[in-house]
């Protein structure tokens, strides 16, 4: 008995190391993004922990490319496509959970069909479209694909559905109309969904690659991901430590909130896919 | 007001709430997906010669396109490669981020990151792990006297390179959803197989691994969609090269319409990349109606 239990704790502790170790290996690009961010282009593959620590490839990338500029970019495609989600979202989560209207099933899954079909497959007839909108190189035309989200619909009209009717009753016989319903009942209700919704849809669009790509060809509209593509493409000759910092700049206000928040991201994503 | 009045203007405010969401989501899913296959039907056209109706042109110069075919296999081989082995490493890191470790914040969180950082910034830091003699994986094969390799420039690595890659970026992703599943378990079950004496890895082979069945299928299904979507990488890391060997079959599309400008031939391509997708979501019903549930 003394013998297996002492098997048992080895082989428990053999576990925690391999677990310790991915999560090293897990880590480890990243900070080796670190290591050469911070040091000078000559350490970039020699790890002497004598190396001198300096903030010059950050000055560098930040005048090499219109840095701040794509930041503001990115800043304004995420928060105008969040709000619209927001909106959009509520609106046709609470006309599927609380209103009858005819052709609603289809309705709803016709909205389903986005989860497989999602905007990115059909870059080449929405650049199309967005040509004859006029909306090429524009925020808008970058956000507006992804606004109608269905997996926002799909998230609050679950939320939603667990409302008690009793409370809408309720409020309907103190004379609220829809609209005050949905929005001092239901909303306040799914704060919850707002926010585990509202973390994934940030983390997408701050890293949303290849409808940016194709839609956008300047400065003014390029977010942070397609700048950094451009920067970090071989031609352009940057070395390593120069481009390490940069990658790190785009991630970093993303990468701050997480690990601030490493939580809510946590349960966000888990809430969110569990629904 | 009478009931009938009332049921009718329930019914137009409801579509009126639904409205603006419904008008996007045709604007951009649902036309363009119709779209594309009326254009897949057609030349693309120029400035000088509109486009005219081709038949299934496109579709016989797509069956003889070694490209398409080269594109085909690659995507096959990378959802094979990336699919299995994130969905493994997933659920492992999952089964240990859920029991007491020590420090296992920190391994949450390190298992997490990549799935919260750009596809785009990854990959220019794993670029750097993959060049020849410089790069660090290189650098440390020399360390053991092995030769340097060009990585991504040799058609038999490197989609190897970047299924390795796609896994460190998927599995934490996929993590989670096991690690909310294995939450959700009674802890009794293992208390009790702990009293009978049944081992660890027997427990989570005859428990625990059938009970995550369901969030299996869920992770399953995203891995497929991601084994289509996930190109982002291969801007950064291969361009689609050497000779094609990396390039995927979304990137490929982007190549047709946006470097060599061939509209209708894009389509055409993205009508396949829509039959496997809408095979998958046939797929999805079929075994969600089986119910592989066990409860």
């Amino acid at each position: 008995m003394k013998h297996s239990g002492l098997q048992a704790s080895l082989a428990q502790g053999i576990e925690n190391a391999a677990a310790l170790l991915l999560a090293v290996l897990w880590l480890s690009p990243l900070l080796y993004a670190f290591w050469a961010a911070f040091h000078p282009p000559e350490y970039a593959i020699r790890f002497d922990l004598t190396a001198p620590l300096t903030l010059e490839n950050f000055r560098e990338a930040w005048d090499q490319a219109p840095f701040a500029r794509y930041f503001l970019n990115t800043f304004m495609l995420v928060t105008s496509i969040l709000a619209a989600q927001f909106v959009l979202c509520t609106l046709a989560a609470y006309a599927f959970v609380r209103f009858e209207f005819p052709g609603r099933d289809i309705a709803f899954a016709l909205v389903l069909v986005q989860l497989m079909i999602m905007p990115e497959v059909l870059i080449v007839e929405n650049y199309r479209t967005m040509s004859h909108l006029g909306l090429v190189d524009t925020i808008l035309g970058i956000g507006l694909p992804y606004m109608a989200s269905a997996f926002g619909i799909f998230l609050l009209r679950q939320t939603f559905k667990t409302v008690p009717k009793e409370l809408d009753d309720a409020a309907r016989v103190e004379g609220c109309s829809h609209m005050q319903v949905l929005w001092k009942v239901y909303v306040p209700l799914a704060r919850p969904t707002y926010i585990a919704y509202g973390l994934v849809s940030i983390s997408y669009h701050w890293n949303n690659f290849l409808w940016p790509l194709v839609i956008t060809n300047s400065v003014t509209t390029r977010p942070l991901t397609v700048g950094l593509a451009i920067f970090g493409a071989p031609e352009s000759g940057v070395d390593w430590s120069i481009i390490s910092a940069a990658t790190l700049l785009a991630v970093a206000p993303l990468l701050l909130a997480f690990l601030l928040f490493q939580r809510q991201f946590v349960q966000s994503f888990m809430y969110a896919g569990i629904k | 007001m009478t009931e009938r009045t009332r049921l009718v203007g329930n019914a137009v405010y409801g579509w009126l709430l639904l409205l603006p969401a419904a008008v996007l989501l045709a604007a951009f899913t649902h036309y363009p997906a119709v779209a594309t296959l009326a254009q897949s039907l057609f030349t693309s056209g120029t400035a000088l010669r509109p486009a005219e109706f081709a038949g299934l042109d496109n579709y016989r110069f797509m069956l003889e396109d070694e490209v398409f075919w080269r594109v085909l296999e690659n995507n096959v081989w990378y959802a094979i490669g990336t699919i299995p082995a994130s969905i493994a490493l997933a659920m492992l890191m999952a089964v240990w981020v859920n029991r007491r470790l020590p420090l296992r914040a920190f391994v949450r969180m390190s298992y997490f990151t990549p799935t919260i950082l750009p596809m785009i910034a990854v990959a220019n830091i794993w670029l750097f792990f993959y060049t020849p003699e410089i790069g660090l994986i290189d650098q440390i094969a020399a360390g053991f006297g092995i030769g340097s390799r060009n990585w991504l420039g040799n058609p038999d690595t490197v989609l190897g390179c970047i299924i390795v890659l796609t896994i460190w970026k998927e599995a934490g992703f996929f993590m989670i959803f096991y690690l909310a599943a294995l939450q959700s378990l009674p802890p009794e079950l293992e208390e009790a197989a702990r009293l009978e004496g049944a081992s660890r890895w027997h427990f989570f082979r005859r428990v625990t691994f059938p009970l995550l069945m369901p969030t299996t299928l869920f992770v399953l299904i995203n891995a497929v969609i991601n084994s289509f979507k996930l190109v982002d990488q291969l801007f950064i890391l291969t361009k689609g090269g050497p000779d094609n060997a990396s390039a995927l079959l979304l990137y490929y599309i982007y190549e047709v319409a946006f470097s060599f400008f061939d509209q209708a031939y894009a389509s055409t391509l993205t009508v396949v990349l829509l039959a496997a997708l809408a095979i998958i979501a046939i797929g999805q019903f079929v075994i969600l109606d089986k119910r592989i549930h066990y409860r």
